[in-house]
C-alpha cells in the first residue's frame, strides 16, 4: 500500500493522523448521508449542536481517558466518579445550602482525590490499572449511595442561574413553527468542554509532559532510556484524568440538574469507546485528541440515525452502537496491519521508532 | 531440597488467595462464632437440604468460579480479558428462554426438551465466543477492545433473541439446575461447578492445553517458531470461555426461572477478572493457576456474604467496602511490595549468615 502523503515536504501521514482522518471522514459521510436520507432534524443546526449540549461531560471524560490511554493505561472509574460528584454537589447545594464555587471545588477535589490514589497505586506500586480503577468505580458508586440513596433535584438559585446560561449563535438557527427565526444555542458546559479539549490538544502537542505521554505509551523502555521519569508521568496522567472526571461530573450536573447514584451508568465504556473510535489504541502511543471529539459525536449520532430509521425496539440502539464499534475497530486493525507491510500489528516493543509518536 | 523448592514455587502463587480467604473466615468466626454452622433443613419442595453460610458461598459463587476458569485461560493465552461475559450470559439466557418458551410469556408446558435448550445456548455462546476469538486472533485486536463490542451490544441482542419479552418458566424440572435435585442435599450448581473443575483439571493434566496456552501467552512469536498455531490457541480459549458462559448462564436462568436482560449477571465480568487477579495470575498473560482463580472467585463470594452479614452494610453500599478490600489485596500482592518483602528477607538471611560466620 503506497504511503499517503500530505502537505509540505510530502511527509507520510502518522498513524494518529491517519486514524483521525478516517474517523472524521466517516462521521462526515454518516451525517451527510442522514441529512439527505432523513432530512428533518438532521438539517436543523440545533440538532447538531445538541450533540454537544447533551454530551459535554462525555467529551471531558473522554479527554481524560485519552490522556491515560495514550500511556497504555486505562481508567474505568470515571463514570463512578461522575455519579459521586453529582450526588455530592447536589447534597452540598441542596441539603446544606452551599454555594456554586464551593461545589465546583468539591467536584474537582473528589476527582483529584480519586486520580491521586489510583495514580499512586498504578505508577508507584505497579498495580494493574484495570483492576485498581475498577475498584475505584465500585468505591465511587458505593460511596455515592452512602452519601444519599435518593435522587436529588437541584433548585439552588445560583446554580439554576448558571444552568440557564446559554450562548446564542447569531446567523445560525432555524424557523420555529410560528415563523420566528430562533438562533441556535449552546450551553455553558460545551464551552468548558471545548476549552478542556483545546487545552489537552495543546498539552499533547506542545508541552514536554504531553510528548512524554506518547513516548512512554509507545515504548516505555526507550522512554526510560531517554531519561523520562515514567512513574511521575504516569502518575500525573491518572491525576489529570481524575481531575477531568470531577469536572465532567460537574458539567453532567449542570446539564441534568439532578444528582443520583444511577447517573452516568456505563459512561466509562462510552468514553473508552469514543477514544477508540477517535483513533486511540489501547496499547498506547497513538491517538489525536481531536479524534476523541469526533468519537463522542459519532457515537451519539448513530443513536439519532436509529431513531430516524424508525427502529422502535429498545434493543436497536445497543446493537447498532456495537455494530458501529465493531466496524471502526476492525477497520483500524486492517489499516494498521496494511501499513505495517501486510503483517500483523507488531507489539509495542517491536515497533520502529518512526511508528511511535503522534 | 530442590523438589521442595519447586513445590514451594508452584504453590507460592496460591498464598495470597488462600491467606485472604483465611482472613475472611477468621474475621467471620470472631464476629459470629455460629457463622459456619451447617444445618440440614427441609425446604419448600419437601427435600431435606444443607443450609448455612458455607453452602450459600459455594452455591452463589458457582457461576463466578466457572467463569473464572474460562477467564484464566483467555488471560493466559491473549494477555487480555474478555469483558463481554456478562452480556453473553444475557444472550445465552435469551436463547434458553426462546427455545423453552417460544413466543409465549408463560407457557404451561415447555416447547422443547431442556437438553435442546442447553445445547442451543452452548452453541450460541460458543458462536459469540468465536466472534470475539476471531477479532482477537485474526484481526489482532486487543481482547478488551474486541469484547467491548459485545459488552455494548450483548444485552440488547439478548433482549432481541428472547423475543422482546421477559418470559417465565414454571417447569419444576428446569429449576433443579439452579436449586436442588430431590434427594440430593447439596445445591446442584455446586455439583455442576465440581464437574467443570474436574473437566478442566483433567484437560490440563492429560492434554497439551496448559503448555500451549502458556507458551502463546509468554511469547507468541517463539511459540509460532516452535510449530504452534497461536491464532488457533487464542481462538480455542475464547471457545472455552463460551462454554463457561453457557453453563453459568444456564444456572443463572434456572435459579431465577427468567431473565432480566439489563441486570442479569451484571458486573460479573469485573468479578471474574478480579478472581483471576486475586488468584495471583498475571493479567498480562503467560503462566497461570486455575486453582488460584477458583479460590479467588470463592474469596470474592465469601467477602460478599461476610459484608452482607455485617451490621450497617446495605446492598447499595456493599460495593464501597468491596472496593476497599480489593485495593488492599491488590496493593499487597503488587510486584513492588513483593520485591520489597523478598529484599528484606534476603537482607535478613545475609545477617544470619554473618552472625554464623
Amino acid at each position: 500500500m503506497p504511503k499517503l502523503r500530505f502537505g509540505k515536504g510530502g511527509q507520510p501521514l502518522t498513524d494518529s493522523n491517519l486514524l483521525l482522518v478516517i474517523t472524521v471522514s466517516i462521521f462526515a459521510a454518516m451525517y451527510i448521508i442522514s441529512m439527505i436520507a432523513f432530512g428533518g432534524g438532521f438539517l436543523n443546526p440545533q440538532q447538531f449542536l445538541n450533540l454537544f449540549n447533551e454530551n459535554a461531560s462525555l467529551i471531558v471524560l473522554a479527554c481524560g481517558l485519552s490522556i491515560v490511554m495514550v500511556t497504555a493505561g486505562i481508567d474505568i472509574s470515571v463514570g463512578g466518579v461522575t455519579a459521586l460528584v453529582t450526588v455530592c454537589c447536589a447534597v452540598h447545594l441542596q441539603g446544606q445550602g452551599g454555594n456554586v464555587p464551593a461545589s465546583l471545588i468539591l467536584a474537582l477535589a473528589i476527582g483529584v482525590a480519586f486520580g491521586l490514589i489510583q495514580g499512586l497505586l498504578v505508577a508507584y506500586l505497579d498495580v494493574q490499572p484495570f483492576i485498581i480503577t475498577l475498584a475505584g468505580m465500585f468505591l465511587a458508586r458505593g460511596a455515592a449511595t452512602m452519601v444519599e440513596v435518593n435522587p436529588i433535584t437541584v433548585t439552588h438559585a445560583g446554580f439554576a442561574a448558571l444552568r440557564k446560561i446559554e450562548i446564542r449563535i447569531p446567523g445560525i438557527g432555524y424557523y420555529a413553527k410560528n415563523g420566528n427565526f430562533i438562533n441556535s444555542k449552546i450551553e455553558l458546559g460545551v464551552i468548558i468542554a471545548l476549552i478542556v479539549l483545546i487545552a489537552v490538544f495543546a498539552m499533547f502537542k506542545w508541552t514536554r509532559f504531553g510528548r512524554n505521554l506518547y513516548a512512554i505509551g509507545g515504548n516505555s523502555q526507550s522512554a526510560l532510556m531517554l531519561g523520562i521519569n515514567i512513574k511521575r508521568t504516569k502518575f500525573f496522567a491518572y491525576l489529570l484524568c481524575g481531575g477531568l472526571a470531577g469536572l465532567g461530573g460537574f458539567i453532567y450536573l449542570l446539564h441534568t440538574g439532578s444528582g443520583a447514584v444511577t447517573q452516568a451508568t456505563g459512561t466509562e465504556m462510552k468514553a473508552i469507546a469514543a477514544s477508540i473510535i477517535g483513533g486511540f489504541l489501547l496499547s498506547g502511543g497513538v491517538g489525536n485528541i481531536l479524534g476523541t471529539l469526533f468519537g463522542v459525536i459519532s457515537l451519539v449520532t448513530i443513536n439519532n440515525i436509529v431513531v430516524s430509521m424508525g427502529l422502535k425496539g429498545p434493543w436497536w440502539q445497543g446493537i447498532t452502537t456495537g455494530a458501529m464499534l465493531c466496524f471502526f475497530i476492525v477497520l483500524q486493525s486492517i489499516i494498521m496491519s496494511r501499513r505495517n507491510g501486510g503483517k500483523a500489528v507488531r507489539p509495542i516493543w517491536m515497533r520502529k521508532s518512526r511508528e511511535i509518536g503522534s | 531440597m530442590p523438589k521442595r523448592k519447586a513445590l514451594m514455587q508452584r504453590y507460592a502463587q496460591l498464598l495470597i488467595p488462600l491467606l485472604s480467604l483465611l482472613a475472611v473466615i477468621v474475621i467471620n468466626l470472631i464476629v459470629n462464632p455460629a457463622f459456619f454452622t451447617l444445618a440440614l433443613r427441609v425446604n419448600n419442595a419437601g427435600n431435606s437440604v444443607f443450609a448455612g453460610n458455607i453452602i450459600s458461598i459455594l452455591d452463589n459463587g458457582s457461576e463466578l468460579a466457572i467463569l473464572a476458569i474460562g477467564m484464566t485461560l483467555v488471560t493466559a493465552a491473549t494477555g487480555g480479558q474478555d469483558i463481554s461475559v456478562g452480556a453473553n450470559i444475557a444472550i445465552a439466557g435469551g436463547v434458553v428462554l426462546r427455545v423453552l418458551c417460544g413466543n409465549e410469556a408463560a407457557p404451561a408446558s415447555l416447547h422443547a426438551p431442556i437438553i435442546v435448550a442447553f445445547l442451543a445456548c452452548c452453541a450460541v455462546a460458543m458462536l459469540f465466543g468465536a466472534f470475539n476469538g476471531m477479532l482477537v486472533s485474526v484481526f489482532k485486536i486487543q481482547p478488551m477492545i474486541a469484547t467491548l463490542i459485545l459488552y455494548t451490544a450483548g444485552r440488547s441482542i439478548g433482549y432481541w433473541v428472547g423475543g422482546g419479552q421477559i418470559a417465565k418458566i414454571s417447569d419444576p424440572f428446569f429449576s433443579y439446575f439452579g436449586g436442588f435435585i430431590p434427594g440430593v442435599p447439596i445445591p446442584t450448581p455446586i455439583i455442576i461447578t465440581i464437574a467443570c473443575i474436574a473437566a478442566i483439571v483433567l484437560a490440563l493434566r492429560f492434554t497439551t492445553l496448559r503448555l500451549y496456552t502458556q507458551s502463546v501467552g509468554i511469547n507468541e512469536k517463539s511459540a509460532r517458531l516452535n510449530g504452534l498455531n497461536p491464532l488457533w490457541i487464542k481462538f480455542l480459549t475464547f471457545l472455552i470461555i463460551g462454554v463457561c458462559v453457557a453453563i453459568s448462564g444456564f444456572i443463572k436462568v434456572s435459579r431465577m426461572s427468567t431473565v432480566n436482560y439489563s441486570s442479569i449477571a451484571q458486573d460479573i465480568e469485573m468479578d471474574a477478572i478480579l478472581a483471576v487477579a486475586i488468584g495471583g495470575n498475571a493479567l498480562g498473560g503467560g503462566k497461570f493457576s486455575i486453582g488460584g482463580s477458583i479460590l479467588g472467585a470463592y474469596t470474592i463470594q465469601a467477602l460478599m456474604v461476610t459484608l452482607y452479614s455485617m451490621p450497617g452494610v446495605t446492598s447499595e453500599s456493599i460495593r464501597f467496602y468491596k472496593a476497599l478490600v480489593i485495593i488492599l489485596l491488590v496493593s499487597i500482592s503488587s510486584p513492588v511490595v513483593k520485591n520489597g518483602v523478598s529484599k528484606i528477607r534476603m537482607l535478613r538471611k545475609k545477617d544470619i549468615a554473618r552472625e554464623v560466620v
